[in-house]
């Protein structure tokens, strides 16, 4: 006993040194030497033309003629919040960049309005500054994907342009990143005005669908939407393929097994850094978090085969002599 | 000559029984869940009912536990489990020897079983260390892996739900270990089945 006591602290020490809990990731993002803000973005000034009204939840409208001003509220879909959208991934660019021009129109013209966006493909695929992250792949897998099945979806209805920031490769919080993945889904599954622009199907409630999993709300909060409602592809770093309700999984031990589903999912990043360093791949769960099942340690249950072994051993030795001496 | 002596009142029987199969069904299921594979044809118990059966089996053993502590507070029995200073070491190496080598020469028991003394000093120590800090560390770390909310998030660097369960495993493990040693020394009777008879009946049973 006195051995393993002393081993855990060593079987530990061992883990500290071997994981990296936050390998560093070169984003091109993170490459910018100018730190993100609003004070750092050259368009600012310009932007403030279009931020004026769309940076603020309600704006004036007058009637010159009658002399009348009244406030309105500004529509959801076209508000852009100053603080998200200078911390966002997009932050350094000019609204002129990805809109027209014309827009310093006002009132903006019709042709404008109607003006088709860009998708993330148009800027992001086939660029070797953006190879890694696999922009042509994702394509695929959204378009085999059951939100592709949906007129009007696209992917900024989850990767909202304006204030997206991705946060999957900065591992010091994991519970940040998980929160933040998980409100996308909710923007429309919890929320049922934003559902059914989308969807004619009837209003479902997340929380009751998911009660069938033990501890409902740890499971909300430890582990990303995803992981059960898409399909797994080991190339890809995040899978976006979004598989129907009825393909979702619902197998307890895909996750909570020694080969877990979120060594390819979840800790992707890690089971990478940490396969190449040729350690155990659940060490990385081990270090970062607990999941039952798929935390099992192999030193630890090596020394306890041993131990059962030693002690069936003396027993067995003792029913020998036992036998022998007719005691 | 024959010594017949009722050591064991009924209360402690039904305890003990419970205790025994509340303790199969948490090492089996503890087992179960511990080395969960993806394939749930493979496992001899369905993961989400191994998990569901150990914890409702680890509330009831928490329940068992209570009636064991106020027994023992409350009755007599808790004269058996207080350790003597003077002479422990020796004591305890009297008693391995016993086993080791003196019950085949024929020697007799160091420690006669009586009516102020039913556990030699090696069940004594054993049955303090399980039943007073064994049980009570795999309760509250059992609450912990229950309610992980009421833990620390993280100690030295990690997650504070890992080193719970670590802890936790460890202990079921210990106890698991025990339960072998503890169910074949039960066998060091008379005969092999009569100390396990005395749990039934309630009474030690020993012959010159």
């Amino acid at each position: 006993m006195k051995i393993l006591l002393a081993l855990i602290p060593v079987i530990f020490s061992v883990n500290f040194l071997t994981v990296d809990n936050n390998p560093v990731m070169q984003d091109p993002e993170e490459q910018v030497v100018v730190e993100k803000g609003i004070e750092n973005n050259i368009f600012a000034e310009d932007n403030e033309a279009c931020l004026v009204c769309h940076g603020e939840v309600t704006y004036e409208l007058t009637d010159t003629v009658l002399g009348v001003t009244a406030k309105r509220n500004m529509n959801e879909d076209y508000y852009i919040n100053r603080d998200k959208y200078y911390q966002s991934n997009h932050w350094s660019f000019a609204c002129t960049d990805c809109h027209s021009y014309e827009f310093n129109i006002f009132p903006h013209n019709t042709s404008e309005r109607l003006e088709e966006h860009f998708t993330c493909n148009d800027c992001h695929a086939y660029d070797e500054a953006y190879a890694r992250y696999q922009f042509e792949n994702i394509d695929l897998e959204y378009q085999e994907s059951t939100h592709a099945e949906l007129e009007g979806f696209s992917c900024w209805k989850c990767h909202n342009p304006h204030s997206y920031e991705i946060n999957i490769r900065n591992t010091e919080n994991l519970e940040k990143t998980i929160l933040y993945d998980n409100n996308i889904c909710l923007e429309c599954h919890g929320n049922f005005s934003n559902y059914q622009l989308l969807s004619d199907n009837a209003e479902v409630n997340f929380v009751t669908n998911h009660e069938w999993l033990p501890n409902e709300s740890l499971h909300f909060k430890n582990v990303r939407c995803i992981e059960c409602h898409t399909e797994v592809n080991e190339d890809m770093l995040v899978a976006h393929k979004i598989l129907p309700k009825e393909q979702a999984v619902r197998n307890c031990t895909e996750c909570h097994s020694e080969d877990s589903r979120l060594l390819t999912t979840l800790y992707k990043y890690q089971s990478r850094e940490f396969r190449s360093d040729g350690g155990y791949m659940n060490a990385v769960i081990l270090n970062q978090s607990y999941v039952v099942g798929a935390n099992s340690n192999r030193i630890l249950g090596l020394l306890s085969f041993i131990i059962f072994g030693g002690v069936l051993a003396v027993i067995g030795f003792h029913i020998i002599i036992r036998i022998i001496k007719k005691v | 000559m024959a010594k017949r002596l009722f050591l064991y009142p009924v209360w402690i029987r039904i305890w003990h029984i419970i205790n025994a199969v509340l303790f199969l069904i948490l090492i089996a299921t503890g087992i179960a869940i511990q080395f969960a594979g993806k394939s749930d044809g493979v496992s001899l118990i369905r993961f989400d009912h191994a998990i569901a059966w150990h914890n409702t089996m680890a509330v009831i053993l928490i329940g068992n536990y209570i009636i064991f502590l106020l027994g023992n507070w409350m009755g007599v029995n808790s004269k058996h489990y207080k350790i003597k200073k003077e002479n422990f070491f020796k004591d305890l190496i009297t008693q391995a020897k016993f086993y080791a080598f003196g019950m085949f020469k024929g020697e007799k028991h160091p420690f006669p079983v009586t009516e102020d003394s039913k556990f030699n000093p090696l069940q004594k120590i054993f049955y303090v260390l399980v039943m007073y800090l064994g049980i009570p560390l795999l309760i509250i770390s059992g609450l912990g892996l229950l309610f992980p909310e009421i833990l620390i998030k993280q100690f030295l660097g990690v997650s504070g739900l890992l080193l719970t369960d670590i802890l936790h495993i460890s202990v079921g493990f210990f106890l698991s270990v025990f339960l072998i040693i503890h169910i074949y020394t039960c066998t060091l009777g008379d005969k092999p089945g009569t100390l396990f008879k005395s749990m039934i009946n309630g009474y030690h049973e020993e012959h010159d």
